[in-house]
């Protein structure tokens, strides 16, 4: 009777899977260098080495790979971020976790030179922990400990601060302010495939965290005193969120630039479908995140062919209508 | 569960007299530097019903969240099978004591199903998620508590007493020995009161659970708890038989209530008839 929903978010997930797979495979074929279904067949299976076969194996192939990481993790992400603040609007603006990585890809760009992802990746990924940490013991320390609201204004203390002291880097320096501007936009083209190799055991650590998250968020989100009554110990539910937040945001922003709106959407049209239940919202933002990610990556190659748009501007121009129609169609959630 | 328990710390029943699990002794709490309950020694017996009542801000709710370890003495101890609540394991008071707060808030779209499912978490651990008995339990405390038609509804489209109804159905499902309830009449009409005190009630009756809780309708406190614990300003002033604790000398004491207090021949129920504020006293206490 408790379970009588299973069936239909089951079914759910399995043709989110689908619409994944389908992505995927429409992110191999389409792009700027128009090839046939069978280069792509042989670049997948047989490749020796033609163009389309470099093409699809240096180029697509990892493109996809980084699209769906991304998006699987800030999905996920997103989605604790709303539960742990309780804050329907909660992204990784929110958490100051953007600001820190991009504070570090500009300190990295301004103080050590650095000009390649390769170099600016790490520093990234070491900006958000950072952000995040900060943001946890600013909330922790403040009265009555860590609550929706002192993370909510933890983060944003520490957002302007970083993206102060961003902007004061860039302003002194021009040429810096070229190679964050690469950055910043939010993209997951022209990254090499072993970025995404070493982000897996990031986002797999993330990912589990995240798992064994789900029943205390179901807990905290009837209040801080039900969930102590149930049995929750808060401090650690919230670290544990906290953690993998930082895990999963910070490879994903650390590789991909700062990437709004995918947590945020993923989340909202997962949780519309799922209702209040995080075992099951957790799953549906994640793979939710990669089919948008992997879906707005594909589009902004299709419409501005020859040429491509980042998918950072693509998900803006997909996320606001999406939101203005969830804004028509009910009052905003209450978590 | 697998704890032993100091049998010595045990309070000792004397003859005739229930035994005592759950016990406050020199408890003192408060919120930063202010202090709200002032050393105050209280026994619970075991399968009672207590009804704490006072003024605003007298404490009983601060004492209700202490003894369901919400909130950290500044000093005394509250004590389960004579073990200090607070040393214990979250996971294993939690499966002795349930707590319903005051007005209690779901996230939007939760059904009764899932809320009072989530009653059972402290009987699972990641590795033994939803069994059988969880579901039993579960429709137990829905059909106890007559929510059962309900389940699959949201509580966003329930009346404010079919909704109170559901919270408790949550509390229960927890399967605890113990129950604290925080005002579980607030926001409801005089009908729907009696509606969720009809359902204490039963529960005591039928499942021999302790309850405490904290209400401010005072004859309905009298009618519905075996025993009234007054409050005021932190301290415990009377407690015992509601007869003897809901007394016009004690309602000029604690509320500075000039009312009389009446006993309706046919129900044997007291009746409380406010006649004004004593302004006096109002004046000393201020």
């Amino acid at each position: 009777m408790a379970l009588s929903h299973a069936r239909r978010h089951w079914l759910g997930l399995l043709v989110l899977s689908a619409t994944l797979v389908v992505a995927i495979l429409l992110s191999i074929v389409f792009g700027t260098k128009s090839l046939s279904l069978q280069q792509v067949w042989h670049g997948l299976w047989s490749a020796t080495g033609t163009e389309g076969d470099i093409i699809i194996r240096s180029l697509r192939l990892p493109r996809t790979a980084l699209a769906v990481v991304a998006g699987c993790a800030l999905g996920v992400a997103g989605a604790l971020m709303q539960g742990h603040t309780r804050n329907p609007i909660a992204d990784p603006v929110l958490l100051g976790v953007s600001a820190g990585a991009g504070m570090f890809v500009a300190g990295a760009i301004f103080f050590l030179g650095v000009t390649t992802l390769y170099g600016y990746v790490w520093f990234g990924f070491a900006g958000a922990l950072l952000a995040s940490t900060a943001v946890y013991l600013v909330g922790t320390y403040a009265r009555g400990g860590a609550t929706p609201v002192t993370l909510a204004l933890g983060g944003a203390a520490i957002h302007a601060l970083f993206t102060a002291l961003t902007a004061g880097m860039l302003v002194l320096d021009e040429q810096a302010l070229d190679t964050y501007r690469f950055w910043t936009v939010g993209s997951v083209a022209g990254r090499p495939a072993d970025i995404t190799l070493q982000m897996l055991p990031f986002v797999a650590v993330g990912l589990l965290l995240a798992a064994a998250n789900a029943r205390g968020l179901n807990a905290l989100s009837l209040g801080e005193d039900i969930a102590r009554a149930l049995g929750v110990r808060i401090a650690l539910t919230r670290l544990t969120g906290m953690a993998a937040i930082t895990l999963l945001t910070g490879v994903a922003v650390a590789a991909c630039g700062p990437i709004g709106f995918v947590g945020l959407m993923a989340t909202h049209i997962g949780r519309a479908y799922t209702g209040p239940d995080y075992r099951w919202v957790l799953v549906y933002a994640g793979l939710l995140g990669a089919v948008l990610m992997v879906g707005a990556d594909v589009l902004g190659r299709v419409v501005a062919k020859p040429g491509e748009l980042p998918v950072g501007i693509m998900l803006a121009f997909i996320g606001a209508p999406v939101f203005i129609y969830l804004v028509r169609r009910r009052k905003p959630v209450r978590l | 569960m697998t704890e032993t328990v100091d049998i010595k710390d045990l309070a000792e029943p004397g003859p005739g007299q229930p035994a005592v699990r759950l016990r406050a002794e020199g408890l003192t709490l408060g919120y930063g530097d202010r202090t709200v309950v002032h050393g105050i020694d209280l026994d619970i017996p075991d399968g009672s019903v207590t009804a704490v009542i006072g003024p605003n801000g007298c404490g009983k709710s601060t004492l209700l969240r202490s003894f369901g370890r919400l909130l950290k003495p500044m000093s005394g101890q509250v004590l389960l099978d004579g073990t200090s609540v607070h040393a214990m394991p979250t996971r294993e008071v939690a499966a002795l004591v349930g707590l319903l707060p005051q007005s209690p808030t779901a996230p939007e779209g939760l059904t009764v199903a899932d809320l009072v499912a989530r009653g059972r978490h402290p009987h699972q651990t990641w590795y033994r998620r939803w069994s059988s008995e969880d579901e039993k339990a579960v429709e137990r405390a829905l059909r106890r508590t007559g929510t059962y038609e309900l389940a699959e509804r949201t509580l966003d489209e329930l009346s404010g007493g079919q909704r109170q109804r559901a919270w408790i159905a949550m509390a229960l499902a927890q399967d605890t020995e113990m129950l604290l309830l925080d005002e579980p009449t607030t926001h409801l009409d005089l009908a729907h009161q009696i509606d969720v005190l009809e359902l204490v009630g039963e529960l005591h009756r039928e499942t021999g659970r302790t309850i405490v809780m904290v209400l401010h309708e005072l004859a309905l406190a009298a009618r519905y708890a075996e025993r009234l614990v007054a409050m005021k300003d932190g301290r415990i002033v009377a407690q015992g038989a509601p007869e003897d604790v809901l007394t016009e000398d004690l309602l000029r004491e604690v509320f500075g209530l000039r009312a009389r207090v009446r006993r309706d021949e046919e129900s044997g129920s007291l009746l409380v008839i406010p006649l004004g504020r004593d302004r006096d006293r109002l004046e000393a206490t201020v």
